[in-house]
């Protein structure tokens, strides 16, 4: 008796399943990269157990964790809120590199010794800066129907070189002794840090947002006509929504909040702009939304769980001696795993028996 | 073996087929004779395609037999099924555009040598034109033709591949009344040469016209296969649907009131900027119901987008109550009370993934008492007012939450009559407001829209239905490739001939005695 695999389209998908299938996803993706960690010769059961250790067995992991999810939850909004109207935003990476840039120019041209407006002026350029890169590619899509997966991409890079075109030339600290970076900003341009650890005032910015995005999909007149796009676009042209103006909107205020994650981030932490200020969060929130499936709390629980990932990620680097990339080899399986689980929710796989003629 | 009865040509015993969640068919039997015209007979989603599908190869049955001339027959595929002599012509059949009919016959043909031999083949064609009365030019592109030419490709295909059990799913829903006709003669033609045809329809008519027996079926099972000599519509009707049917409905005589929209001269390009509204104008008046006859295609979406204020027009005018409105949004048309039931129900008038409440909210959202501290949406009274509408307009929903995918057919379209219709428009613009739903959720449409007549807005109706168009209409437009053919001031007095030549492209102009001037409105009497 012979069996053959078939597939079915599936008409509906229960609450559990949709609940479980990222759990089930990830699962696959920690036994992928399992397989993965063992070509590099290590035992992925210790490799899993000594991320877990570094990341969540002590207040400072744990603090370190908060650290990292602070950009990712921010940028996870900032992709998610232009997903929701299926506006491919893969730009959050440029975006939060203009953010971090602009704030280096506010900071390096207006000198305020009040905390409060030296750190309202660094956040209304950093938005302005990130929402402007991300305006391009809707201005773009809306006008010349070009599309933004491009368009958003190409520009990560443009973004990425304008800033180390400053950090390297006329912004680099002259007593760096060489290193690429700007000046270290003044107390006044720093945001405040907790309890003796690195997590910042970021954190506050992060949750706001969360609840400004939910606030916003859910109850506003502008949030309904975004999910409308979302779900049917020609529903919603029908319906008087107007496209373009949407496009260019969206397209602003998911750059802007990137750029508030650029800012944040070196305002909070880093102090000063380098090279390399964010590795990857821009990208790394495309996998955080879609995992979420654009749900605001899933954002937090989804990056929340990365941060543990990028934590441990570097405890393993140092105690187990692993390449860099061996974390970015996880995330990969991760993405690559929500794919193909992707397509478990929109069919149905049957084992059918074959019939003889 | 007694020789005296001959095996039927198909034999189709117990099929079952289910899809996810839904049986399709459950224990049909159907036999087809030779020289026999046998109708399929069935509401939507009865399980006409899908029997149909079975038998030609394209689905596998989860049970059931089919013999061929008494042969117990395993179709695997579509080909397994044409070389039995089963050749169907599909709901939505497929032709490549840029290519000619008779390189369209010869499109994968079984035994193909490396070249094909084109003389032959249109040499064939022409046999086959010739025999059944088919005429559509061997060498013209099929992006030339017309819906209903592109349908005899599709016939002449199947011929040419020797079926002798053709299968026609509703091949009459695409077609004027003239070429209802000319397929009928065809299909006598076909039967004459005792071939055996399956014909799918839910048009009661045309079905007593053409069938020898008729098999109904409801809700994927079989209800009874009779001899024609016995039906009757409403006999039909009732087996069909499964309770009594009454054809009448109440429609009162109105006094037109002012002309509530006007269009003028409007030109309008549609999908691919080719022109699809040519020059075309219409008055639409207070309490009136003005049908739109044309064979879908012609122009009549493009045009009702346009006069919704969704599609651009390129040239023309639209004054919706003495105020002109071309080149605003389409949110301005709104604010001036101007409906739209779009053909799309799925695809462009609801949105299936939201909610019924956020499916009332689509295009009132923005309205005053809907909006809470300027830039909220006020969930509070789009709930309320949707609990009305869906009681109002008897929407059979699980809940006001769900999304309304989990709707059937025609309570979907209730719930778009209820958003459209409820704040009693100045204009509605109704697109093939009851295509796919089943009797009762039809009947209850055409009330509806009656009603809203009676209530003092302005329809324009657009169907293909000339049934439809002819129970509904105060006065009756044609439209063909655009352009509009004449306006019939009182329906009672066209008949359906005239209605079809029109669709085909006759102007009215050419029907009136010379000394009518064009235009002229013969008065009617209101009581
Ligand atoms: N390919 C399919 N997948 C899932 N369900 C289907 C499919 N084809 C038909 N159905 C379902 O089967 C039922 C019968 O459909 P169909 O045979 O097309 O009806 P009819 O041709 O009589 O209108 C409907 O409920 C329809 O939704
Ligand atoms: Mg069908």
């Amino acid at each position: 008796m012979k069996y053959r695999i078939v597939f079915r389209k599936r008409f509906r998908t229960g609450m559990i399943f949709e609940g479980v299938l990222p759990v089930l996803s990830v699962l696959a993706a920690l036994f992928l990269a399992g397989v993965a960690l063992m070509f590099f010769g290590v035992s992925p059961l210790e490799a899993y157990r000594a991320m877990f250790r570094g990341a969540l067995g002590s207040w400072y992991g744990f603090s370190e964790v908060l650290v990292k999810t602070i950009p990712l939850v921010i940028s996870g909004v900032a992709v998610g809120f232009a997903f929701r109207m299926k506006i491919w935003n893969i730009g959050a990476e440029g975006q939060i590199y203009m953010g971090a840039l602009a704030t280096a120019a506010a900071v390096r041209f207006l000198q305020s010794s009040s905390q409060f407006s030296m750190l309202l002026a660094m956040a209304v350029a950093a938005v302005i800066a990130g929402g402007f890169w991300g305006c391009i590619a809707g201005v773009l899509k809306a006008r010349w129907n070009v599309n933004e997966v491009i368009t958003t991409l190409m520009l990560n890079y443009v973004a990425i070189h304008l800033a180390e075109y400053f950090i390297y030339g006329p912004w680099r600290d002259p007593s760096s002794l060489g290193f690429p970076m700007t000046p270290p900003f003044p107390p006044s341009a720093r945001l405040p840090q907790f309890l003796d650890t690195r997590v910042h005032l970021g954190i506050v910015a992060a949750i706001v947002l969360v609840l400004i995005f939910r606030l916003v999909i859910r109850w506003t007149r502008w949030g309904f006509e975004i999910r409308a796009v979302g779900e049917n676009p020609k529903a919603a042209e029908y319906a008087g929504i107007r496209y373009g103006r949407n496009v260019v909107m969206v397209m602003f205020v998911s750059g802007a909040i990137a750029g508030l994650a650029g800012m944040t981030e070196i305002a909070g932490l880093q102090g000063r702009l380098q090279p390399g200020m964010s590795p990857g969060y821009g990208y790394t929130a495309i996998i955080i939304a879609w995992l979420a499936r654009l749900n605001p709390w899933g954002i937090i629980i989804v990056s929340f769980f990365m941060g543990v990932l990028l934590v441990g990620g570097e405890t393993i680097q140092v105690i187990m001696r692993l390449p860099l990339a061996s974390v970015q080899v996880i995330q990969g399986c991760i993405l690559f795993s929500v794919l193909a689980f992707e397509f478990f929710r929109n069919y149905r796989v049957l084992l059918v028996r074959k019939e003889r003629n | 073996m007694s020789l005296s009865v001959p095996a039927p040509l198909v034999m189709m015993r117990g099929i079952e087929k289910s899809f996810v969640g839904a049986k399709a068919n459950s224990d049909i039997d159907l036999d087809l004779r030779r020289g026999e015209v046998h109708t399929l007979l069935g509401e939507n989603g009865a399980g006409k395609s899908t029997l149909m599908n079975i038998l030609s190869g394209l689905y596998t049955p989860d049970d059931g037999s089919i013999f061929i001339e008494g042969e117990e027959r395993k179709f695997r595929t579509p080909r397994d099924a044409i070389s039995a002599g089963i050749g169907m012509v599909h709901q939505h059949f497929m032709l490549v555009p840029t290519q000619t009919v008779w390189e369209n016959v010869a499109l994968g043909l079984e035994d193909q040598p490396f070249s094909l031999d084109k003389n032959s083949i249109i040499a064939k064609v022409r046999d086959i034109q010739e025999r059944y009365g088919i005429h559509v030019d061997p060498h013209a592109y099929v992006w030339q033709l017309s819906i209903g030419e592109q349908q005899r490709v599709a016939i002449i295909k199947t011929l040419y591949r020797k079926a002798d059990i053709l299968i026609l799913d509703e091949p009459t829903s695409v077609l004027t009344p003239q070429e209802t006709k000319a397929l009928f003669q065809t299909i006598r033609q076909i039967r004459q040469e005792k071939h055996g045809v399956i014909f799918i329809s839910h048009k009661l008519d045309e079905v007593i016209d053409i069938s020898d027996r008729i098999t109904i079926l409801r809700k994927g099972r079989k209800v009874a296969t009779i001899p024609v000599q016995n039906a009757s519509k409403e006999s039909l009707a009732e087996m069909m649907v499964g309770r009594r049917v009454v054809f009448q409905i109440g429609k009162t005589l109105q006094n037109p009131g002012k002309v509530v929209l006007k269009a003028k001269d409007l030109v309008v390009r549609g999908g691919r900027g080719i022109v699809c509204v040519d020059k075309f104008s219409l008055e639409l008046r207070q309490r009136e119901i003005l049908g739109l006859a044309g064979v879908s295609g012609n122009g009549q979406e493009e045009l009702c987008d346009a006069l919704a204020g969704i599609r651009q027009i390129d040239d023309g005018a639209i004054v919706v109550d003495g105020v002109e409105l071309q080149g605003k949004p389409s949110r301005e048309f709104q604010k001036k009370g101007v409906s739209y039931i779009p053909a799309d129900r799925i695809g462009t008038g609801l949105v299936t993934g939201m909610n019924i409440r956020e499916n009332i909210a689509l295009r009132k959202y923005w309205r005053k008492e809907f909006t809470r501290f300027r830039f909220f949406v006020h969930w509070e009274n789009i709930a309320g007012r949707t609990g009305q509408l869906v009681e109002r307009y008897s929407v059979v929903n699980p809940g006001l939450g769900f999304p309304a995918r989990m709707l059937s057919g025609g309570n979907l379209q209730k719930l778009m009559l209820a958003r459209e219709l409820a704040d009693d428009p100045r204009v509605v613009l109704a697109v093939q407001p009851s295509w796919g739903l089943d009797v009762s959720a039809t009947l209850f449409v055409r009330e509806t829209l009656l009603e809203q007549r009676d209530r003092g807005s302005g329809v324009l109706l657009v169907s293909d239905d000339l049934e439809e168009i002819l129970s509904l209409s105060d006065r009756i437009a044609v439209i063909h490739k655009g352009k509009l053919m004449g306006i019939v001031e009182d329906p009672d007095s066209a008949s359906e001939e005239q209605l079809g030549l029109m669709m085909a492209g006759t102007s009215l102009a050419e029907f009136l005695p010379d000394d009518v001037p064009p235009g002229h409105v013969p008065v009617r009497a209101v009581p």
